[in-house]
């Protein structure tokens, strides 16, 4: 699902962030992320997302060689992409409703499907209830949900989290690695970036450790 | 999907995004009404302008349509022989109509017209010939038959001169040939100065937006679908900028049009005040729309690309 192939990434400033990086995620597999700060996770996910391509090397998701994908693709190829962050990005002039709609109004649902769909991603992250509320009416950890729920509502077959828990709670952290593991026992290939070692070490899932852009053996 | 249900999505969404970005006006009334202001007023300028060379270009277009020729007889014609050539070309197929002015009337008009008064009763004789003034059939259009009846005139012998009173006409259509010209680049400037108020008013919107542009990039947003709201905001700037330009030039042509009308009745109401209201009802609101949603994509595309991946 997720196959990186001696992949490269300078940034314009000359920094390599990764260095022939190389490695596979089968199709409903979910793996950590993980290394020091600095050390390309954000780069690879973003890599993995179009939102920065490689300089060297082939990224190959589903099948797709994103070297190879013009511009005018990229948005579709990227609605079969859940993102979480660790910022959440809502938009905090609108409803939960709205903001978790907001993949669905871009793809042009219609209204009816709409509601259903968003109520039923509110409803898997235990937030139905506060779908009038704007963002910054809920706390952290409900916020990062509220940034779940967007990511999932139209179904992706790939999540990727960055740092999805870094500002929440060991207990909070918990609860979203748990809805996590819920997508991805329905068949989602999940990925999420994290040093939060604690909380990995407790999960049994293959951890893919970078160190200065490269992978740690 | 079907394709038909998916249509349907489209113009819905369409529908609520040109709706919402007429309320995202309606929350910031000041500066919105500002804006529109300034766009009303740069789109009135030229029009009104417009508006008045069409009145000029009118009016040059009746006098051209009289056909009026002047002619000047020799010192030696008498009144009465005066009378009698006036009466022979009236009965020509291409003469429609003739006054004669005898030399002393002549002097008496230049007398009122000049003000002069008294001084001329010191000149020692009448310096003015007598004037047949003719008026060529309507039918006589074409310039080379109204050429050739000025020619004819001109050989018979009690005539010293015959003169087709048009050059003063030429003049003034060359002079506003130049106003012409000189509107169209001041509608061009000013056109232009709708486009940047445009652009910059929705820059401003981008910005303040471009965290809220970002997610819908990351969440699958295309570059048509971050566009459309912007594009809707320059759509309602232009369009009801150029409502506002209308509504400028109908109020300020009533307000002049009280003296014009005062003006036209000593000219025995030979013009009349055409507004184009109807043409500019349309003209104004349609150029504003163009300018605005032309402003728009200029200023979207500027930052769409800031946004993108590489
Ligand atoms: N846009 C950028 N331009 C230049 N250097 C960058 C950019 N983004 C990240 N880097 C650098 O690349 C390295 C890896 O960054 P990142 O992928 O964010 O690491 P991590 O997420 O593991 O902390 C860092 O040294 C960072 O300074
Ligand atoms: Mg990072």
């Amino acid at each position: 699902m997720i196959n990186f192939n001696q992949v490269y990434k300078r940034y314009p400033n000359q920094y390599e962030a990764l260095s022939g990086l190389s490695f596979h995620l089968e199709r409903g597999e979910m793996a950590f992320l993980t290394g020091h700060s600095g050390a390309g996770k954000s780069t690879l996910l973003k890599l993995i997302a179009l939102i920065e391509r490689s300089t060297h090397g082939q990224v190959i998701i589903n099948n797709q060689n994103l070297g190879r994908m013009p511009k005018w693709k990229v948005p579709y190829y990227r609605r079969m992409i859940g993102l979480v962050f660790q910022d959440h990005n809502l938009l905090h002039d609108r409803t939960v409703f709205d903001n978790v709609a907001l993949p669905l109004i871009i793809s042009g649902e219609n209204h009816r499907e709409i509601g259903r769909r968003v109520r039923a991603a509110l409803d898997k992250v235990g937030l139905l209830g506060k779908e009038r509320n704007l963002p910054i009416a809920l706390s952290g950890g409900e916020q990062q949900r509220v940034g779940i729920a967007r990511a999932v509502v139209n179904r992706p077959p790939i999540l990727l989290a960055d740092e999805p828990t870094g500002n929440l709670d060991p207990e909070l952290s918990q609860e979203i690695m748990q809805l996590f593991e819920q997508f991805n026992q329905v068949g989602v290939t999940v990925f999420i970036a994290s040093h939060d070692h604690d909380l990995i070490s407790r999960m049994p899932y293959r951890r893919i450790v970078l160190q200065n852009g490269r992978l740690a053996e | 999907m079907n394709i038909v249900e998916r249509f349907k999505n489209y113009l819905l969404r369409h529908i609520q995004v040109m709706l919402s970005s007429l309320g995202e006006l309606w929350r910031h009334p000041l500066a919105s009404i500002m804006t529109i202001v300034v766009i009303g007023i740069a789109l009135a300028l030229p029009a009104g302008l417009l508006v008045m060379l069409t009145n000029v270009a009118q009016i040059s277009g009746q006098w051209q349509d009289s056909h009026q020729i002047s002619l000047f007889l020799n010192d030696e014609v008498g009144d009465t022989r005066g009378q009698q050539l006036a009466e022979q070309l009236l009965s020509w197929p291409d003469i429609s109509a003739v006054e004669f002015k005898s030399s002393s009337e002549s002097l008496e008009e230049f007398r009122e017209l000049s003000g002069l008064g008294s001084m001329l009763d010191n000149l020692p004789k009448n310096p003015l010939p007598a004037v047949i003034i003719v008026q060529a059939a309507d039918d006589f259009s074409e310039t080379e038959n109204i050429e050739d009846l000025l020619d004819r005139l001109a050989r018979m012998q009690d005539i010293a001169l015959a003169q087709l009173d048009m050059q003063w006409l030429q003049r003034l259509r060359s002079l506003n040939q130049t106003a012409q010209r000189a509107i169209q680049i001041l509608a061009a400037l000013l056109s232009i100065s709708v486009l940047l108020v445009i652009g910059n008013t929705i820059r401003l919107s981008i910005l303040n937006r471009q965290a809220e542009i970002r997610v819908i990039k990351l969440v699958g947003g295309t570059n048509a679908f971050v566009r459309r709201p912007f594009l809707y905001t320059g759509f309602w700037y232009g369009f009801l900028g150029g409502v506002v330009a209308w509504l400028t030039l109908l109020t300020s042509l009533a307000v002049i049009s009280g003296p014009i009308n005062a003006l036209a009745s000593q000219y025995d109401n030979v013009f009349s005040l055409q507004w184009l209201a109807g043409e500019l009802f349309l003209a104004l609101p349609l150029l504003g729309v163009l300018l605005g949603v032309l402003g728009a994509w200029l200023a979207v595309g500027k930052h769409l690309s800031a946004i993108e991946p590489n």
